[in-house]
């Protein structure tokens, strides 16, 4: 996605700056340019950028709230490695990974093929799906908590009018509350990524499907012939956001269950508000912030990849 | 919820009626010929029908939250968690919406999100238009380094600088103050981004005419490429307000006194406080909500537009 906004960039070329003229309306631009993009890159540059640059810097340092920081190498990566908690919120937030991309990318792609058609009226069911997503973030964690509520709540009342007698307890389990955070995320997010997947639909031609259906091909055929296919730059991006978006699951954590029962759902970016603001272990903290970072950055790089060979 | 099937059950009539001017392209290779014309209707009015059937039983599905939301915070609490469920409370409980202000300071918390929401929206949009516009329509050494910089960040997960950024606000003193959300919120990338990505969409002739008329490069983004994005300036104020709006995380660090909470925050201390007051934290939960609804009803338009730019097009 970056690589494709950068080279995306051209302007056209007014004519090469020779004369003095020229140079000096080059630097007119720059002050001009300058003025347009200052308000904005001063704060970008004080609360951003400084403090991106600065948590690389503190991931080799020890720094808490009571010392002075100091430089110690790869002393706090070795004390992550030992530690445990560092190994149970990395394997909990992969599973939520797990969970969270493919049922969102399936659900999602399901609903656009079920909408991208002209009905009357189906802008409302759009409406209706994507509505979720922008939900406030509270609100949909305390419904989903109690109609996961164990004894009487809904989903387990659903579950056991289809017959199935040993209902979960979800949220106050250990083995269930992830799955339960999982399904919660997945009902709110599919709706956005419902919309990107619409918007590649409408960008298949038409043709291909007539020229399909001319061979003789079927509906399943014609699926898994054209429609994947032509989504595949989609599906891409998709997947790309919804895997990096997985890694960094914070906020439905912290209301929905705050990562318990016991360490069940505690995950990475949890950990790091834990160590870092809690109890002010910031050059620690900081060295999880770096993996943190590094898993989304190797998501991402090994997509592109995958990407470019299947395009060769 | 009858409403919305009354609604649904309205707009499947009205489709009935219109099924001519509804047409299945991509089902239909060729233009009928006029003998197998009306066993194709027939074929796509079955179809229609029973995608109806299929998208209203799904919709309401997934509704049920909402659904269920609703009707909990009109009951009172020892209704909300009953067997079997009940869809309709027996009796409504109108006083939860009156009491709720007298329970909690919900009208504070209201007062605070909004301020909150308004100013980084006005901030963002601002600078985000101007920093865009220098990045698109000024051709100036450096230029697509320092974007390349900016488009970085967003590739960096927030939670991995929380902690910088929450030791450079202590030692502003700024923690427990709205200044610190403001700072940090105000001046994102992702504005810039997509205002930029808007903005490569108008044609530099257009500038290139302005320029030549006269027009200062102020003026030319005063006059000419405000009126024009418009469109994008809606679905980037949308975006950060709602944004704004729903964000936990960011007053959960930084703010800790109670006067100072948003909907997000004093909603869930409530709940921590009082977990058994079903009815009362349902309320609390459709009250956060209506204003994102309003807006959003208003400006889904925009929404769905600015997620197409900042999205696909990226």
């Amino acid at each position: 996605m970056t690589t494709q906004t950068i080279t995306q960039a051209p302007v056209p070329e007014r004519t090469a700056p020779h004369s003095r003229g020229n140079r000096k309306q080059a630097r007119r631009n720059a002050l001009i340019g300058w003025t347009f993009i200052l308000p904005n890159f001063l704060g970008f540059l004080a609360f951003t950028l400084i403090p991106v640059l600065a948590a690389f810097a503190l991931s080799f340092m020890e720094w808490t709230s009571f010392s002075a920081p100091k430089w110690v190498g790869l002393k706090n990566f070795e004390r992550m490695i030992a530690s445990d908690s560092f190994w149970v919120a990395l394997r909990n937030t992969v599973v939520y990974a797990l969970g969270h991309v493919p049922l969102t990318m399936a659900l999602a792609l399901v609903l656009a093929m079920l909408l991208n058609r002209k009905l009357k009226g189906i802008g409302f069911f759009r409406v209706a799906i994507f509505f979720p997503y922008i939900t406030s973030l509270v609100a949909v964690a305390v419904v989903w908590n109690m109609l996961f509520s164990p004894d009487s709540g809904p989903v387990n009342q659903f579950l056991h009018g289809i017959g199935i007698a040993e209902a979960p307890g979800w949220t106050s389990s250990s083995d269930w509350a992830l799955p339960a955070v999982i399904i919660t995320s997945v009902w709110r997010d599919m709706g956005y990524y419902m919309v990107l997947y619409l918007a590649g639909l409408q960008a298949i031609p038409t043709e291909l499907y007539e020229a399909a259906e001319v061979d003789g091909a079927s509906a399943w055929q014609r699926f898994w012939n054209v429609t994947l296919p032509s989504l595949r730059p989609t599906t891409f991006f998709v997947v790309v956001m919804l895997t990096v978006s997985s890694f960094k699951v914070f906020d439905l954590i912290v209301v929905m269950t705050n990562g318990g029962p016991g360490r069940s759902t505690t995950v990475l970016s949890q950990l790091i508000y834990q160590e870092g603001i809690g109890e002010g272990k910031f050059g620690y903290s900081s060295a999880i912030s770096l993996v943190l970072f590094l898993i989304v950055l190797t998501v991402t790089v090994l997509q592109f990849k995958i990407q470019q060979r299947r395009e060769r | 919820m009858t409403n919305m099937a009354e609604d649904l059950k309205a707009e499947a009539r009205s489709v009935g009626t219109n099924l001519e001017a509804a047409p299945e392209g991509r089902r239909l290779p060729n233009r009928p010929s006029r003998s197998n014309r009306s066993t194709r209707e027939q074929k796509a009015r079955t179809t229609n029908v029973l995608i109806y059937g299929v998208l209203v039983v799904l919709v309401a599905a997934l509704m049920v939250p909402f659904i269920w939301m609703l009707s909990s915070s009109l009951k009172e609490n020892n209704q909300v968690l009953t067997v079997p469920i009940q869809w309709i409370p027996t009796e409504f409980v109108w006083s939860n919406y009156t009491d709720i202000w007298s329970r909690i300071p919900m009208l504070g918390y209201l007062q605070n999100s909004l301020y909150l929401s308004v100013i980084i929206t006005v901030l963002q949009v601002l600078t985000g238009s101007l920093a865009a516009y220098g990045f698109s329509k000024v051709r100036f050494p450096g230029r697509d380094v320092l974007f390349l910089g900016y488009i970085g960040t967003i590739a960096v997960p927030w939670q991995a600088y929380m902690v910088p950024q929450y030791i450079m606000m202590q030692q502003l003193g700024l923690t427990n103050s709205f200044n610190a959300l403001i700072l940090l919120q105000a001046f994102g990338a992702f504005g810039v981004f997509l205002m930029r990505q808007y903005y490569m969409t108008i044609p530099d002739e257009l500038c290139e005419a302005a320029r030549i008329d006269g027009l200062s490069e102020y003026g030319i983004w005063a006059r000419i490429i405000l009126p024009l994005s418009k469109p994008a300036l809606a679905s980037l104020a949308l975006l950060t307000f709602v944004n704004t709006w729903n964000d936990y995380m960011g007053p959960f660090i930084y703010l800790t006194s109670n006067r100072l909470w948003t909907v997000q925050l004093g909603l869930r201390s409530f709940v921590g406080q009082f977990d058994a007051e079903y009815a009362m934290i349902m309320t609390g939960s459709v009250i956060s909500v209506v204003p994102i609804l309003i807006i959003f009803l208003l400006g889904q338009r925009y929404f769905i537009q600015g997620i197409a730019t900042s999205g696909m097009k990226g």
